[in-house]
Parts: structure tokens; C-alpha cells; sequence
């Protein structure tokens, strides 16, 4: 056994209002320099859509991930001999027109404008060239809500999969959120696919960096992820990413975009894993099984045993009561109500998302009278399609998606008997049976998803300082200092590239 | 007195700004230390200019070791007689030269017409280019017209012992007085290029990656260890 720990996230679906705040207050705090303009550690999606970058999820186009062959793990894109071979071009990159050209506008023109007939107007222009783009055709959240239409929905690659389906019904249109950050994965293949080694898993807490003094620019990270959640800096000519704030967690403090976060959709918390079982478990034949065998790599915080490794392993206790208190460790490994974005391109990611329960298709006009067990049924009926949201969070297995909106279901049930009463033999309903729950843990659900607190939604053990050589240097002082470039800003040597 | 600067002070001279410019580049501005790729602004020209050039430069790397490196008195040993040589620089080097060649041209207009790209070249960047076209330019030239039509020149006995012998300090410097003057201009240009290596783009040339495929392939990195 190998105890490490891990820093995770769940997203809590159904509470995704899509007003961008998270996008946002990330971007104000980690891409607002030259370079990284058209990054977003953070993005907001709108599904059926096409995401950020177009079409990220076509992995046939994009080679990202791993995939089993002969029944070994390899990374979809070819392994370290055939990158060698692929560095002076990487045929299988993304490039500006997949994410969008930034623009600003020459907001100078609305103040310098002589006296004119006509308004003044601020004209679009381009943040790599600084030239005037007459029409940008694509931008951050283009077709946001659905507003690309169905010329845009059509192109979502998990749409093309399902397509027989989804076309038939999309006059009852449907969409849903997706917020996405780099899901620190504990078998990343961006950091399997980076040449000079410069990506790597830090051991304290999981968290996937790009070491920039290390990085050479060689740009298989970005096609290596499957998520698309490694960018490059084409200023710097480095490889930037989602650092979970590690800054602000190694405080105790959530990620700026869990902080700020208006559905309050987020939480943050500590698991337990055993490194040695990731690789099996990333290894299992069917994608459908990859689920499950993620969950069985991680361990129980409250078994002596564990504890007694994880000490061994350097563990110390804050961190084992941050796992114990974990609401990550609840929702996902628990209480299983927290499902994994895409299982099947094994990399096992750590971020995980409880799927919304959405407007049920048959509307039910009769709720007062409903007994319980009809609501099975429903969740059957509901307007986003089972299938849709299992090709996203469970590799298509139908199953998993029932049994969690089941769940979610009777937990709605159960709290609306309790308040407003009228649901009777609850205890022995169908309902009950499939959702494979009890009224006491639904309560304890009711609880994290309602109404818990900051620090019930937050639980971060703050990093460990008493390990730094100069602790005295370390006070006051930034946790970024001579590791990330100042301001995005590198001068050259005699050639200089100046501001 | 010229003869000494040209093929004694001068190589050493570019050599030595070369190291000690990578050692300052290496300690100081590791942050600068990439391979500005331009692709993520233009793909499709890239795809061509790109590798037609670099492995038109590995193929002319491997024949300059072959040409400069390895003595005449080895190929004789191995019983390769010096035509059968030439004909194989002349064949194998041609080639390496047009693939550079062809590359840079590619990559150079591309350079100058992409907004994208144009807009974000520094000097060093097209400084380089230009060097490069005119370095291989003249390589190119010398492989593959000027032996076939001018004269089959044996710089194996000439060119080759004075590169080797700047290893061993000991430069034979009376040796470059026969030389044509084309084959001059073509070793200067490129020392001189050497000498800028520290100051561009192609200290990419210093991190090939060779040690990937033989490292695990996921890093873990503790906090603490990475400070130390």
C-alpha cells in the first residue's frame, strides 16, 4: 500500500445557475496577462454544445487520454518513442481557431472622437494581432444556453454519439451546465505525455502543475489531456494550468472559484488513495467497469489500518481528520452521488459532478396526490436524457446515472414528506428500495446539498509549512515567487522581447 | 596573421560565447529556455516547413559527422573508396540540403505572410531564419552543384583534420589555407551562427528530450523535496 493523499472537488449540478462567476474570478486571478488571454482554468459549458475548445471531447480527432491496447495501458496519442518522433509538429494539437481569438475593443475611440453625426463605436480588435476583427465568429461561450442552435448542438460529439435519439426528441430541447476545471486526475496523461518531465503530481495533495522552469514548450500536454485543460502560453512558450489555487489551499482557504461561487455548487476536500492500485485500476477492460474500479483505489479514512499507513507515509493527523470530514469522500465514495467526467479516458479524474435532476418530460400536474413510488417513473421521464448525461459521467452506463437521480429523487421525497407531510410508508416505498438508501443517510444528504456551511462545504487541511527550509523567508512572502513568470513578461537576452 | 584569426581565434572565440551563453541562459533565464513554437497560431504550413527541416538538419548533422569527424583513413579501412564516398555525400547530403533548404523557405514565408506569426517574431527570430537559409543555403549549394559541376572537392583531407584537430587544441590552421573560398564562408557563417545559439530560439537544440522514453511515465514531486 501506497497512501497518498489528494485534494478533490464535487460539483453539485443541479445548483449550477451558469452565471460565470467562477470563469471569472479565475481568469482576474490566473490568465489576465499576455498570453494567456484566451485561457480559462475555468470554463462554463452549456450542454448538448460543443464546449471549450470546439468539440473537445472528439477523441478519435484529438487523441487525448489513454486507451487499453492488448490489455496495456498507453496513451492514445502514442507513446514517448512516436512523440519523439511527432516534436517538430504535433499533428494532433488544438490551435486558436479550436478556442477562439481574444479580442478587446478600442474603447480609446469613444473618448478621442472628434465631434461626428453618428455615435462613435467601439470597434472589435484582436488581442494576439491588435488588429480590427470585423466579425468575431466565436468567442468564450458562444453558444451559450443553447444560443448556437442546433447548427452548434449538432456538433457536440457526445449529440453525434447518442444521435437517433437526441434528434428525434429535441423539439423538448433540454440543456444543462457543465463548470470544468483540470480534474488533477490521479493517472494524468498530460503529465505521462510531457517530454522534459515538467508536469507532475505533487505528493501532499494530488495537485497537477507544470514546473515552468522545466517546461520546453514541446506542447504534448495539451493534446495529452483529454479534457483540454493544459493550455499554451504563447508569449512565455509554456505550458500553462488549472493549479487548483494551490496558493489559497495550501492555506486552508477553496479554490477562487469554489470561494466565489454564487449556487455555492462546490466542494472541496481530502481523499485517501493507494498509488499503487492506480494503475490497475485505470487498466479494466470495459470503460463501463472504470467507475467502480476508481472507487475501489480509494481508501476508508475511519479503518485503523489506513491510519496507521497514512502516519507511516507521512500523513499527519490534520490531514487524516480533513479526510474523515470530507465532503468530497461523502458525496463521491460514500454516498455515490458524485460521478466522474468521462471515466472512460481512464485517467481517472478528481473532480467530480452530482448529475441535476431536470424538469420531468410528462409534467406531473398531480403531485399532491402522487403516491411515492410514482416518482420512479419520473425520474425515468426526466427531460435530460439518461443516456446524455451517462455519456458524459459514467462511460454510457445507464445504471449508475438512475441510480444517483433515484437517489437525489428520494431524497426530494423524503424532505418534502418531512416538512409538508402527505408521503406515507416512505420507509417501505419502491422507491426507497431502488434508490438502495435509507431516510437517515438522505437526511445527511439534505444536509451537505442544502443547507451545509463553509467549512462543512470546505474542508482543506492547510499545507505543510513546518517542512520549508526558511520558514522566516516564507512569511509574508508570495507562494509563486520564482516560480511563475513575472506577469507573463520574459525578456530575452540581448534580443529583447520587451512590454 | 589572418590565417590564425580566421581558423584559430575565430571558432574559438564563437565556441566559447556559445557555452558561456547557454551556461548564462541555463542559470538565469531558464524561463526563457523553450522551443517557441508557433503552431497554436498556424498549422497547416507548419506541417510541412516544419519537419522538412528538422529532419533535413538531423540527416545533415549525422553527414558532417561523417564528412568532418570521421577520419578519410576509416572509410579506406572499411574499404569505401573515395568516389563511392562522394557519391554517397553528394546523394544523401543533396537531399538533407533541399529538405533544409525547402524547409526554411517554407517557414520563412510563412514567418512573414501568417499576421499571427509575423506580428509575434522577435528579431532573434528572423535573424536566426535568415542565418539558417544562408548557412544551409551554402552547404546545399556546395553539395550539390558545386561538386558535381566545379570540383569534386576532398575536404577530408583538408577541412576534416583542422575541425578535429580544434578538439584537441592543436589547430592545424596551414591546412585551410587550399581551401575554396566558398567552403570558408560556409564554415565561418556557421560558427558565427553558433555563437548565436545562446541569444535565439535554438538552445531548443539543448533539451531534446532523450531521457523520455526511459522515465516513468507519471512524476510525483513532493513539496518539500522540490524546494531542496
Amino acid at each position: 500500500m501506497r497512501i497518498k493523499s489528494q485534494v478533490a472537488m464535487v460539483m453539485h449540478l443541479d445548483k449550477c445557475i451558469g452565471c460565470h462567476t467562477c470563469s471569472v474570478t479565475c481568469k482576474n486571478t490566473w490568465t489576465n496577462r499576455p498570453g494567456t488571454e484566451y485561457m480559462w482554468f475555468n470554463n462554463v459549458e452549456t450542454r448538448p454544445g460543443t464546449g471549450y475548445p470546439k468539440r473537445w471531447e472528439d477523441r478519435e480527432y484529438f487523441k487525448g487520454g489513454w486507451v487499453l491496447k492488448n490489455g496495456k495501458l498507453q496513451l492514445k496519442a502514442g507513446g514517448p518513442i512516436s512523440k519523439l518522433m511527432n516534436i517538430f509538429y504535433n499533428p494532433d494539437m488544438a490551435n486558436l481557431e479550436d478556442y477562439y481569438e481574444p479580442w478587446t475593443y478600442d474603447y480609446l475611440n469613444l473618448i478621442d472622437s472628434p465631434s461626428v453625426e453618428n455615435l462613435p463605436v467601439a470597434r472589435p480588435q484582436s488581442m494576439i494581432t491588435g488588429e480590427y476583427i470585423d466579425k468575431p465568429e466565436w468567442g468564450p461561450n458562444w453558444d451559450d444556453d443553447l444560443a448556437g442552435g442546433s447548427d452548434v448542438v449538432s456538433q457536440d460529439p457526445t449529440v453525434e454519439k447518442l444521435q437517433e435519439h437526441i434528434s428525434m426528441e429535441y423539439e423538448k430541447t433540454f440543456m444543462m451546465y457543465l463548470p470544468r476545471i483540470c480534474e488533477h486526475c490521479l493517472n494524468p496523461s498530460c503529465v505521462a505525455s510531457c517530454p522534459s518531465g515538467a508536469l507532475y503530481k505533487r505528493d501532499e495533495d494530488g495537485i497537477v502543475l507544470v514546473d515552468q522552469e522545466e517546461c520546453r514548450g514541446w506542447r504534448f500536454c495539451m493534446s495529452g489531456c483529454p479534457y483540454h485543460k493544459v493550455y499554451y502560453n504563447w508569449n512565455t512558450h509554456k505550458a500553462e494550468k488549472c493549479n487548483f489555487c494551490y496558493p489559497r489551499t495550501e492555506a486552508g482557504l477553496p479554490t477562487i472559484c469554489s470561494e466565489t461561487c454564487v449556487g455555492r455548487i462546490r466542494y472541496i476536500g481530502v481523499v485517501l488513495y493507494d498509488a499503487d492500485k492506480v494503475k490497475a485500476a485505470a487498466s479494466v477492460e470495459d470503460p463501463k467497469d472504470l467507475y467502480e474500479s476508481q472507487l475501489d483505489v480509494f481508501l476508508d479514512p475511519f479503518d485503523p489500518e489506513v491510519i496507521k499507513e497514512a502516519k507511516k507515509a507521512g500523513i499527519n493527523d490534520e490531514w487524516i481528520e480533513g479526510a474523515q470530514n470530507s465532503p468530497v469522500y461523502k458525496m463521491a465514495m460514500k454516498w455515490k452521488i458524485a460521478l466522474p467526467l468521462h471515466p472512460e479516458y481512464r485517467t481517472l479524474p478528481m473532480v467530480w459532478y452530482v448529475p441535476p435532476l431536470s424538469p420531468i418530460m410528462n409534467h406531473i400536474t398531480n403531485e399532491d396526490e402522487l403516491s411515492t413510488d410514482g416518482y420512479i417513473p419520473a425520474v425515468d421521464q426526466m427531460r435530460i436524457p439518461v443516456e446524455y448525461l451517462a455519456s458524459i459521467l459514467s462511460a454510457g452506463d445507464t445504471g449508475v446515472i438512475r441510480k444517483v437521480l433515484l437517489k437525489l429523487t428520494a431524497m426530494r421525497v423524503h424532505m418534502r414528506g418531512k416538512t409538508v407531510g402527505g408521503v406515507d410508508g416512505f420507509r417501505q416505498s419502491e422507491l426507497l428500495k431502488q434508490a438502495d438508501t435509507t431516510p437517515e443517510e438522505l437526511e445527511d444528504m439534505a444536509r451537505l446539498l442544502g443547507v451545509a456551511k463553509y467549512n462543512e462545504r470546505f474542508v482543506i487541511p492547510t499545507g505543510r509549512r513546518e517542512m520549508d527550509d526558511n520558514l522566516y523567508y516564507a512569511q509574508g512572502a508570495c507562494s509563486l515567487e520564482d516560480i511563475a513568470p513575472p506577469e507573463g513578461m520574459v525578456t530575452y537576452p540581448f534580443f529583447g522581447k520587451g512590454e | 596573421m589572418k590565417e590564425i584569426f580566421l581558423w584559430v581565434i575565430f571558432p574559438y572565440i564563437t565556441v566559447t560565447i556559445m557555452i558561456f551563453g547557454l551556461l548564462y541562459r541555463f542559470a538565469y533565464r531558464q524561463l526563457t529556455w523553450a522551443a517557441p513554437s508557433t503552431e497554436f497560431f498556424e498549422k497547416k504550413w507548419l506541417r510541412i516547413g516544419s519537419p522538412l527541416f528538422h529532419w533535413g538538419i538531423v540527416l545533415a548533422f549525422i553527414g558532417h559527422i561523417m564528412g568532418m569527424v570521421i577520419p578519410r583513413g576509416f572509410y579506406l579501412w572499411l574499404g569505401i573508396p573515395d568516389w563511392l564516398y562522394h557519391v554517397g555525400a553528394i546523394y544523401g547530403g543533396g537531399i538533407a540540403g533541399l529538405m533544409v533548404v525547402a524547409g526554411l523557405i517554407i517557414l520563412f514565408i510563412r514567418k512573414m505572410v501568417i499576421d499571427k506569426v509575423r506580428i509575434h517574431a522577435t528579431f532573434a527570430d528572423f535573424f536566426t531564419i535568415i542565418a539558417l537559409l544562408v548557412v544551409a543555403g551554402m552547404g546545399a549549394y556546395m553539395t550539390i552543384i558545386y561538386n558535381t559541376t566545379v570540383n569534386e572537392y576532398e575536404y577530408r583531407t583538408t577541412i576534416g583534420p583542422w575541425f578535429r584537430s580544434l578538439f584537441y587544441f592543436q589547430p592545424k590552421y596551414e591546412l585551410m589555407a587550399s581551401v575554396p573560398t566558398l567552403f570558408k564562408v560556409h564554415i565561418l557563417a556557421a560558427f558565427a551562427l553558433f555563437a548565436s545559439i545562446p541569444f535565439t530560439r535554438l538552445v531548443h537544440f539543448y533539451s531534446i528530450p532523450v531521457n523520455y522514453p526511459s522515465r516513468a511515465p507519471q512524476q510525483y514531486r513532493s513539496r518539500a523535496q522540490y524546494q531542496k
